[in-house]
């Protein structure tokens, strides 16, 4: 039941609890619209990256609902493996399956999750391979591929299952400088051709560039949900103001 | 010491009309290949299974898991083999315990049900250890593609945990073979028992056990051989552990 109208991803007074005393989420509620680009930010422990989680079902939440497209997460008669196919999820540290070959990387969800025939997976995967400049590398381990070049693949192997959104958790957090440009056009590029995404990241320049909305998260909870220009130019809050002179003082 | 050293004894036919000592030794030494293949088998499939239920989120299964594997691993497998050998039909309904006193091989078959259940519990906890030691992103990646637990397992967790403990598990391979000595016990006719029948027939206590123990040499050392050969052979190019 899409709508074509309606936000891509709906979170109201999302709460999440590690235990009675520790509150990881707290009534966090926000959205993002169809060809929305959001980037969260806040200090490290401030649940941006458990928030993001939550989006796809990775991480529990014990109360509030999510919506993807429509779907309740929370509806037990939700088939979260079939919509979690339908969210691309990248992750800090890549998490490319060091054991398959790049192809097989790509075509591995393809074939078990959507059913395509390894003709057709292939297809899809290299072409996708080529639109990240990775085409030479098909035959190789992740082991042997750098940093950048791997979560280049990572957002590939998402892409290859046609997703409806994609979430990004600190995409470039675990790269070295020079290989965080790579990453980061590939993703600029994304977001240019209308892809949903939500977006962890301490990339400000990235924010800048194609965000449409910032979030501020500080302690589990949303400080500042802005459009992009109100939130560069007058951050309402101390803890945002303070947060951004820190990482933009350089 | 009066010893009458006699290497030639290996030649000389055995009491038993089954041919020359050297045969005794070799009907033994295929009694202890059979025996440490099913149960090798046994504690690969078991372990692995229970392995993996215990690193599923489900607290019951978890809990299972554990049991099976401080049942199997908490008793001193002697002990174990007299259990399921003397003790195990006792316990049974008439008919089923008159069933397995009287189960054609029945020394086999205990021992290398026995001996495969209790290197479960040793593979198991490597198989746990395998799993836990993948970055927590891994199960994560395969559960963001869709992919269901039983896929994430199969195609994304088990191929590189088993790559991972290996090592472990050609150790744990060579205690299955030399863990089947202890089903002579129960009355299997395994290399061990037969080295001991071949001293008591023959009394050449020397040359019978050197021949034992040359044996169980080589046939581990060529076991650990095609292991390291297994390891080179799924050796993941590029991957360095320790991540």
């Amino acid at each position: 039941m899409s709508n074509a109208a309606g936000p891509m991803i709906e979170m109201a007074a999302v709460s999440k609890w590690y235990s009675p005393q520790f509150q990881v989420l707290k009534d966090c509620t926000t959205s993002v619209a169809k060809g929305e680009v959001v980037v969260v930010c806040g200090p490290s422990g401030s649940g941006k990256s458990t928030l993001i989680k939550c989006v796809n079902a990775l991480e529990p939440f014990q109360a509030g609902t999510i919506r993807v497209d429509g779907i309740n997460l929370s509806d037990p008669g939700t088939d979260l493996p079939k919509l979690r196919a339908r969210i691309g999820m990248v992750f800090q540290h890549f998490e490319l399956f060091p054991h398959l070959r790049i192809t097989e990387n790509l075509c591995l969800a393809q074939e078990k999750v959507l059913g395509r025939s390894r003709d057709e997976a292939m297809a899809k995967g290299k072409a996708l391979l080529d639109r990240v400049g990775l085409s030479e590398h098909a035959g190789k381990f992740p082991g042997q591929l750098s940093g950048g070049q791997q979560q280049r693949v990572a957002i590939a192997r998402a892409l290859a299952m046609d997703p409806i959104a994609m979430l990004f958790d600190e995409p470039t957090s675990a790269l070295d400088p020079e290989m965080i440009t790579e990453v980061l056009d590939v993703m600029v590029e994304l977001a240019r051709e209308g892809m949903t995404m939500m977006v962890v990241t301490h990339e400000m320049g990235f924010a800048r560039k194609v965000a449409h909305r910032v979030i501020f998260m500080d302690r589990g909870e949303i400080i500042e949900d802005r459009n992009k220009e109100e939130f560069f130019g007058s951050p309402r809050s101390d803890r945002a103001q303070l947060f951004l002179s820190k990482i933009l003082a350089h | 010491m009066n010893y009458n050293w006699n290497w030639g004894i290996f030649r000389e036919p055995n009491p038993e009309g089954s041919g020359t000592y050297l045969d005794l030794l070799l009907m033994g030494l295929n009694w202890t290949l059979a025996t440490a293949a099913l149960a090798a088998v046994i504690a690969l499939v078991f372990g692995a299974t229970i392995g993996v239920i215990r690193t599923l989120p489900s607290r019951g299964l978890v809990l299972a898991g554990d049991a099976w594997v401080e049942f199997f691993r908490n008793i001193p497998l002697l002990v174990q083999l007299f259990l399921w050998y003397f003790v195990l039909p006792e316990l049974l309904p008439k008919a089923a315990g008159m069933w397995l006193k009287t189960l054609p091989n029945a020394s086999f078959w205990t021992g290398a049900i026995g001996v495969g259940l209790f290197m479960s519990s040793r593979v198991a906890e490597q198989v746990k250890a395998g799993i836990r030691s993948l970055p927590r992103g891994q199960a994560m990646a395969g559960t963001a593609l869709g992919l269901t637990t039983a896929q994430t397992y199969r195609y994304v967790l088990l191929p590189m945990a088993f790559r991972i403990i290996l090592p472990p598990l050609t150790s744990e391979l060579l205690n299955t073979v030399k863990n089947t000595s202890v089903a002579l016990t129960i009355g299997l006719m395994e290399l061990t028992a037969r080295t001991r029948a071949m001293q008591e027939y023959s009394f050449q206590v020397f040359e019978a056990f050197t021949a034992a123990t040359l044996i169980y040499l080589v046939l581990n050392a060529s076991l650990t051989f095609l292991m390291r050969r297994l390891e080179r052979a799924v050796a993941v190019p590029g991957y360095v552990t320790g991540k």
